[in-house]
């Protein structure tokens, strides 16, 4: 079954505000942003809290357990991929790829875990494959 | 303040073609401009706003104000993807009811077919630079298509809707297509020959997928007095709702668009309910698209959309909710890979009794457009109009 290692990714831009979760990225640590005012964990990651607009966050380190809330395998690609909705067992859930895996044995719900891929002059990507 | 009543849809034109290799961008919004004016009576130098969004060429509004002449004193570039132009029908209405404006011109044009672009198929940057969710998605590998079929696998999942259900809307607009002499698909298709056709991206197979086309539209929207002394019938907008909807900080939820939210705001503006409507255009990127946001505008209970689109329930003539009469973005034309414009389209050519009278809803009085701009996935523009006859 096809793979990343088949499939060039790109490089993530980047940026002053999310340099600390790609830096945890490349050594296979996923972070989350968690607010301490409310509480609430969010995904993408940003300073200032998308739920109580508190500029009091913080990075956690997630356990890289999770679920599939939805996926989708884009057939009509060179490489055949898996897009994928992962809920965290932080609670966010995250836009990804499900890897290493028969594609046509996934399902919503499934239990999945964290795994890194290179990308193409970049940080790695966080993905997941079948727990 | 309340747009019901306040404004009139007065003119409207679709591009006939569907491929434009030797006409420029620009020529198509002029084209398709011409064409609104004619049609409501009016001439260039009536309009005095002037809506466009992304599609336009150069930066807002300026450079086509300036290919066409135009002198306004109120623009609106308001950008929410192909659903921006029924989000222009509700805004050029409130410009209008605040005297900012009296004859507004609204154009789309584009040409991807022209291009070669692979619409759905090829993830994209936006370039420049980034916005903030793209580190977070783009290296995936996002594209037009599997995010809608991500909507599509989870519903199925909640609610057990089948693909089956889903084909029913692509065949319920191919039979309104076959008598659309510009549609670019124009043969009847059955639920096994969408079922069957290629799988894009699970679960979406080929005939889930619209059209991609070349071409563009245009409307004006009019003050009421300017539309009482026209010779065409009159279109009153009652109610106009919008709402961007978005994973909401990682508390994703598929099953759900902001259909929900701009329907609920047209249908309190214009003192209707869906039971009221005769028509309804709905967006059609996907036949994902309409199954949703048919239930989240209160058409069908939530998870039930599969049963109210099957069984041709969607055909006019036999089924009890007409819809895209004109053969939709699924069979007709989705011009730019925009399709809100010919939404309001359709539905002003069915309150005026134009429509193909082999589609025609009878005492048509009452319609609903609605377009979902965007990303159903990721997030996106969810805009509503109610539209009635005078």
């Amino acid at each position: 079954m096809a793979d990343t290692k088949e499939r060039k990714l790109p490089a993530p831009a980047v940026s002053a505000e999310t340099q600390a979760y790609w830096d945890a990225a490349a050594k296979g640590k996923l972070l989350v942003r968690k607010c301490t005012s409310c509480g609430e964990a969010h995904h993408y990651p940003r300073t200032i809290c998308p739920f109580c607009f508190s500029d009091k966050t913080e990075w956690i380190e997630a356990s890289g357990k999770g679920t599939i809330y939805s996926y989708s395998v884009m057939r009509r690609a060179p490489v055949p991929y898996a897009m994928a909705y992962v809920t965290l067992a932080e609670g966010p859930r995250m836009v990804t790829n499900i890897v290493d895996c028969d594609f046509d044995k996934l399902k919503c719900e499934q239990p999945v875990k964290l795994v890194f891929k290179p990308t193409d002059g970049g940080p790695p990507l966080p993905m997941f494959t079948p727990a | 303040m309340s747009i019901k009543g306040k404004a009139y849809i007065a003119g409207i034109y679709e591009h006939p073609t569907r491929l434009a290799k030797d006409i420029s961008l620009a020529q198509i919004h002029a084209q398709v401009a011409k064409g609104a004016l004619d049609d409501a009576g009016l001439s260039k130098d009536d309009v005095d706003g002037y809506f466009c969004a992304g599609d336009a060429p150069g930066l807002g509004p300026m450079s086509m104000v300036e290919y066409m002449g135009l002198k306004p004193r109120h623009v609106d570039s308001t950008d929410t993807g192909g659903s921006s132009y029924v989000l222009h029908v509700g805004h050029a209405a409130e410009a209008i009811a605040a005297g900012k404006c009296k004859v507004a011109l609204i154009t789309l044009a584009g040409r991807p077919r022209a291009e070669g672009m692979a619409t759905g198929t090829v993830p994209r940057s936006r370039g420049g630079t980034p916005t903030p969710d793209e580190p977070f998605e783009f290296p995936y590998g996002p594209t037009v298509v599997n995010m809608y079929a991500m909507c599509a696998m989870r519903h199925m999942h909640e609610f057990g809707t089948t693909a089956e259900q889903l084909a029913w809307i692509k065949v319920a607009a191919s039979h309104h297509a076959q008598y659309n002499e510009h549609a670019l698909l124009r043969d009847v298709v059955t639920v096994e020959e969408v079922v069957n056709s290629p799988m894009i991206s699970d679960p979406l197979h080929r005939l889930d997928c619209c059209v991609i086309t070349d071409g563009g539209g245009a409307i004006v929207v009019a003050a009421p007095e300017i539309a009482a002394k026209l010779k065409r019938p009159k279109v009153k907008l009652i109610g106009a709702g919008e709402f961007v909807k978005t994973q909401m900080g990682g508390k994703v939820d598929l099953t759900y668009s902001g259909a929900r939210f701009s329907g609920a705001a047209a249908f309190a503006e214009a003192g209707v309910k869906p039971s009221d409507i005769k028509y309804v255009s709905i967006y059609d990127s996907f036949t994902i698209t309409v199954l949703m946001q048919l239930e989240d505008l209160g058409f069908a209970e939530k998870g039930k959309g599969g049963k109210l689109v099957a069984d041709g329930n969607l055909i006019a003539g036999t089924g009890k909710l007409p819809f895209n009469t004109d053969g939709g973005g699924l069979c007709s034309n989705h011009p730019g890979n925009r399709g809100g414009l010919t939404k309001v389209l359709e539905a002003v050519r069915q309150l005026r009794g134009e429509a193909h009278p082999k589609v025609q809803v009878k005492n048509c009085d009452l319609a609903l457009a609605h377009g979902t701009g965007g990303s159903l996935g990721l997030r996106h523009g969810s805009t509503t109009v109610i539209l009635e006859r005078e």
